[in-house]
């Protein structure tokens, strides 16, 4: 860590974007210029504060980094705990990159309130950011719910037709889920009290806890529902496309890109190391909605007349990937679940990005009010196309590695939800292949399309980022793979080791669980 | 350590004084709708929170016991002047364009409160029969302010009969008490009762209790004595509205929690098997009605049985953190009530009170400080963070699941989300609803920005920095055992 021992580095990365709050604050609303560079300045300089995280973060261990701890309600053992591993890492990265990007993304498409949209915009970023990195469940679910503030206004006041009944059911869908897991969390707080006599919100001191197997069941259904929410996962998914068909092209490319990734950390971070036995227990049923998530967002994807309700669909079947690879629990298919959130996030962002583009000169997302586009937007079909192949999963692009390594863990674990999982990713090449060709290639038929312009250097410079990502990502995945190694191994022992002496436990073999599970205390951090 | 006989009624004194004295101003001055007044009576707030440090760390007991002024009490003294302060900031600009009589008005305010003061620190029934009577007249009357409106004279009328009704319950109960345990002094009840077996207890005795508690759920605005509640505070001036809604039901409560918990501490596991079911009764109805409401202000009627129900489950919890939590909610709840209240009342016009959601449509874009101050009141009652609303549902929610009330806890957050519909919907109608015609303009005086600007402030204070009046609230509760 170096020289950065002594500056709070993760508040500085949280906290940041509300300073550019404060700044867009003073600017006058009729200066929308001088709105629109702040917000992107700051934006860029928040990405460039936290790339000292990746460059200084230590890839050979476990632990927590660049951690800050300290009490805020002590009245109630609440801390402000903060800190990074290997998993949220790159998470946090995705989230600063992808901000920048889309607030370039809205400079010409927003055209009313542009000073509230922008203070949204970074309010989102910190709340998320928040969310990432914290430690402490009090002040992860403070920050978890303060992020559905400025997505709801998002999507109501910047969205489509339906924008209101869009953002209602957003808010409410995920609000049922969180109140549920707060009871949970609460729960868990008094049970942690009664092992130890302390009062503590401290998931490193959490983790420890190594709870009856029934106690876990209910604990991790209720936590399983707020993420399986937010995932989405088959069958709460139905929030999501009428989210994504009304947000704004900015608004989507957050809400795919790391807000459902808020539901997929949620459960790598909590739901399964805090409840190992009944992750165990519910491992077919997830996996099982998982397939099916996947089976049934590409069918659904591939009978889509809009294309961003296409790409909404293709949403669900990715993360159906995702949830699959990390409840296969293994060391590929973990691995490759969280590379597949990061590629759901650059691959499925750039496809938003793309769509809101050419939503912004036809003012239609209809595939069939398009068609032959190559020719009169060659730039544009370039980007176009290697979005979607690396949606697919082409080898040499992101998507490949990630789905890979999950087919790969899957298959080890579970051969028959691989298989069935493998026919996704040929339906989702038919979904995305067969829009790419209905919208790009044929006759330039429609008069309107004749007349389009190319991508302009703005949308060029929004695009470039991503495709150096998708590349980087495909070509050389260890330098992200590399990062998360050490904290997916430790993730997974640690579950085993609890798994197991909760067994030895329940089996009446109390002095073989106890030489596991020294007085209660697991040595976490110990793996191998 | 103890403060003297004298000190320990000077807050009371302090407000007495003061209300009469306005009382006479009134008498001489020309113009009776005098702003000035309004002024005078903000001054006694100044001087009420000033008397309260001669109680730090000491406490007072006065009329030969019947009244204890401890820590417990001192706590809702400060939440009471936190309710006068926002609550006559709030009133001078709207008793000025409703032409309200102001020398009453600011007079009956400061009597009612002498009675919550009372009501929070009797330690004796006889005491706290004469100190509600002493809140809910003045209430009475404020509520018949508007004069020349039926819906305020239906207000007045309606909670005055209903209200008598109720006093005469909780009369009936106390006399019953009084008959079956030989006593009215909290302690002497209690004393009795531990020295005595459960079966020779006489029947009396749990039917004054029932008596006492119809009355205690009248004025909390609990299930099945909620059904006035809409009426009369839709009917009411907003101001007194406010008042009520916060002032009555933290006085309500203070009474409460003293008599169950220092008075029948023994039948807690009775008397919690039927709080259980109302308070979850409590809150599925107000927060279901509220969910159909047209009028903000009709809604924020509804919405306040619900709170009532969010309380109650804090006292069915029964324990340490349950008592603590609320003290600490219904400090919050008169920040995020009153603030919610304030912009209605800068809303309000003579004759036009705009308090549909359609008068809500598109001010988002045209005042955005009080819309943005309206969403942290919104998203506080809803109990979301970072506001007061959360941590203190968030502490209430904790105590029933520290005393394994896990269901009364999940029906409890369930309603919290049901009741995100209709407070999302002010804000909906605020930022994602063109206006229909234009918005009017709305003058905002200074002293009406400052009751919203404080109320504000005291939400995101008790939302993102809650560790001193937790503390305090936890310190509080100590007095009771």
């Amino acid at each position: 860590m170096g020289g950065l021992a002594h500056i709070p580095i993760l508040s500085v990365v949280i906290f940041f974007p509300m300073v550019g709050v404060l700044f867009l604050l003073l600017i006058d609303r009729e200066n929308e210029s001088a709105i629109k560079g702040t917000a992107l300045v700051f934006s860029i300089i928040e990405f460039a504060i936290s790339l000292p995280l990746i460059v200084y973060f230590n890839p050979g261990t476990a632990d927590y980094q660049f951690v800050e701890k300290i009490p805020w309600v002590k009245a109630l053992g609440i801390q402000y705990f903060l800190g990074i591993d290997g998993i949220s890492l790159l998470l946090v990265m995705l989230t600063t990159f992808l901000t920048v990007l889309c607030v370039l993304s809205s400079w010409t498409a927003i055209k009313d309130h542009v000073k509230e949209y922008m203070i949204s915009m970074l309010f989102l970023e910190t709340g998320m950011l928040g969310a990432l990195i914290s430690l402490d469940l009090v002040l992860f679910y403070v920050f978890w719910e303060l992020m559905l503030i400025p997505m709801y206004l998002l999507i109501g006041v910047w969205g489509g037709p339906r924008r209101v009944y869009a953002a209602v059911k957003f808010f409410l869908y995920t609000m049922v889920g969180s109140v549920l897991m707060m009871i949970a969390i609460l729960a868990l707080y008094f049970l942690y009290h009664k092992a130890t006599g302390v009062y503590t919100f401290d998931i490193t001191k959490l983790y420890q806890l190594n709870l009856p197997v029934g106690a876990q069941m209910w604990m991790f259904a209720a936590f399983a529902l707020a993420f399986a929410i937010k995932v989405p996962m088959f069958p709460f998914h139905t929030w999501l496309p009428d989210a994504h068909t009304e947000a704004p092209t900015a608004g989507s490319v957050i809400l795919a890109g790391v807000l459902l990734k808020m539901g997929t950390y949620g459960f790598i971070r909590f739901c399964i190391p805090l409840f190992p036995s009944a992750a165990m227990k519910f491992v077919p049923l997830i996996m099982l909605l998982a397939v099916i998530g996947i089976i049934y967002g590409a069918l659904v994807a591939m009978m889509q007349k809009d294309v961003k309700k296409l790409v909404a669909y293709s949403s669900v079947s990715h993360l159906g990937f995702v949830m699959l690879g990390m409840f296969a629990l293994n060391m590929q298919s973990v691995e490759g679940s969280i590379y597949q959130m990061l590629n759901h996030g650059i691959s499925t962002g750039a496809l938003f990005l793309i769509v809101g583009m050419i939503y912004e000169r036809r003012h239609t997302r209809l595939i069939k009010d398009f068609g032959g586009l190559a020719k009169q937007l060659p730039i544009f079909a370039t980007f176009f196309m290697i979005a979607t192949l690396s949606s697919i999963g082409l080898p040499g692009t992101n998507g490949f590695v990630g789905e890979f390594l999950i087919l790969l863990g899957t298959f080890k674990t579970s051969r028959p939800f691989a298989v069935f999982a493998a026919t996704g990713v040929i339906l989702g090449a038919a979904y995305m292949l067969w829009m790419f060709q209905r919208v790009m290639f044929g006759k330039l038929d429609k008069e309107e399309n004749k007349v389009l312009k190319d991508l302009n250097w703005r949308e060029v410079a929004t695009l470039v980022p991503i495709v150096i990502m998708v590349f980087w990502m495909g070509i050389y995945p260890k330098f992200f793979i590399g990062k998360m190694e050490k904290s997916v191994s430790n993730f997974l022992a640690t579950v085993n080791k609890k798994v197991e002496a909760r067994r030895l436990m329940d089996t009446g073999a109390k002095a073989l669980a106890d030489n596991l599970w020294q007085t209660g205390k697991l040595k976490v951090r110990k793996v191998n | 350590m103890s403060v003297t006989q004298g000190i320990a009624i000077l807050p009371l004194v302090i407000l007495a004084a003061f209300a009469m004295g306005i009382l006479l101003i009134n008498v001489f001055s020309r113009n009776p709708k005098d702003e000035k007044i309004g002024y005078i009576a903000l001054t006694s707030m100044i001087f009420v929170f000033l008397s309260l440090f001669s109680f730090l760390g000491k406490s007072g007991i006065s009329f030969g016991g019947m009244i204890s002024v401890d820590i417990y009490a001192i706590f809702f003294y400060l939440v009471f002047v936190v309710i006068g302060t926002l609550t006559i900031l709030a009133s001078i600009s709207y008793v000025k364009t409703t032409g309200i009589q102001s020398g009453e008005y600011y007079a009956l305010i400061l009597f009612a409160m002498i009675g919550m003061m009372l009501m929070a620190s009797s330690t004796n029934l006889v005491m706290l029969f004469v100190s509600l009577e002493m809140m809910s007249i003045p209430i009475y009357i404020l509520a018949g302010f508007h004069r020349n409106e039926a819906r305020s004279i239906e207000s007045s009328m309606k909670y005055f009969l209903l209200g008598a009704f109720a006093s005469g319950f909780f009369l009936y109960g106390l006399s019953l008490i009084y008959a079956s345990t030989g006593s009215t002094s909290y302690q002497a009840i209690a004393r009795f009762l531990s020295n005595t077996e459960r079966l020779d207890l006489s029947t009396l005795m749990w039917i004054g209790l029932a008596f006492l508690s119809v009355g205690f759920f009248f004025k909390i605005a609990a299930f099945p004595f909620h059904a006035w509640t809409p009426d009369v505070y839709e009917g009411a001036p907003t101001s007194v509205t406010a008042y009520m809604a916060t002032g009555v039901k933290a006085a309500a409560f203070a009474a409460l929690v003293r008599v169950f918990f220092t008075a029948f501490p023994l039948f807690q596991h009775d008397w919690t098997s039927i709080m259980w079911l109302i308070a979850v009764l409590t809150m599925i109805v107000g927060n279901f009605t509220a969910l159909v409401q047209k009028s903000v202000k009709r809604m924020l009627a509804y919405s306040s049985i619900a709170h009532a129900g969010y309380l109650l489950v804090a006292l069915v919890a029964g324990n340490q953190i349950g008592r603590s939590a609320i003290l600490f909610y219904l400090m919050a709840y008169a920040f995020m009530n009153i603030g919610a209240f304030s912009v209605l009342m800068v809303m309000a016009k003579k004759n036009d009170y705009h308090e549909d959601l359609d008068s809500f449509a598109g001010i988002g874009f045209k005042y955005p400080l009080t819309a943005v101050a309206m969403s942290i009141f919104m998203f506080s009652m809803a109990g979301i963070p970072p506001t007061a609303g959360f941590i203190g549902k968030f502490y209430i929610f904790s105590a029933a699941v520290k005393s394994h009330y896990y269901w009364l806890a999940i029906i409890g957050v369930l309603n919290s989300a049901v009741s995100v519909y209709y407070y999302l919907r002010v804000i909906v109608y605020m930022y994602f609803k063109e206006p229909e015609g234009e918005i009017p303009d709305y003058r905002f005086s200074v002293p009406a920005v400052l009751s919203i600007v404080l109320a504000a402030w005291g939400v995101l204070q008790l939302g993102i920095l809650p560790q001193n009046i937790m503390a305090i609230a936890q310190h509080s509760i100590k007095a009771l055992m």
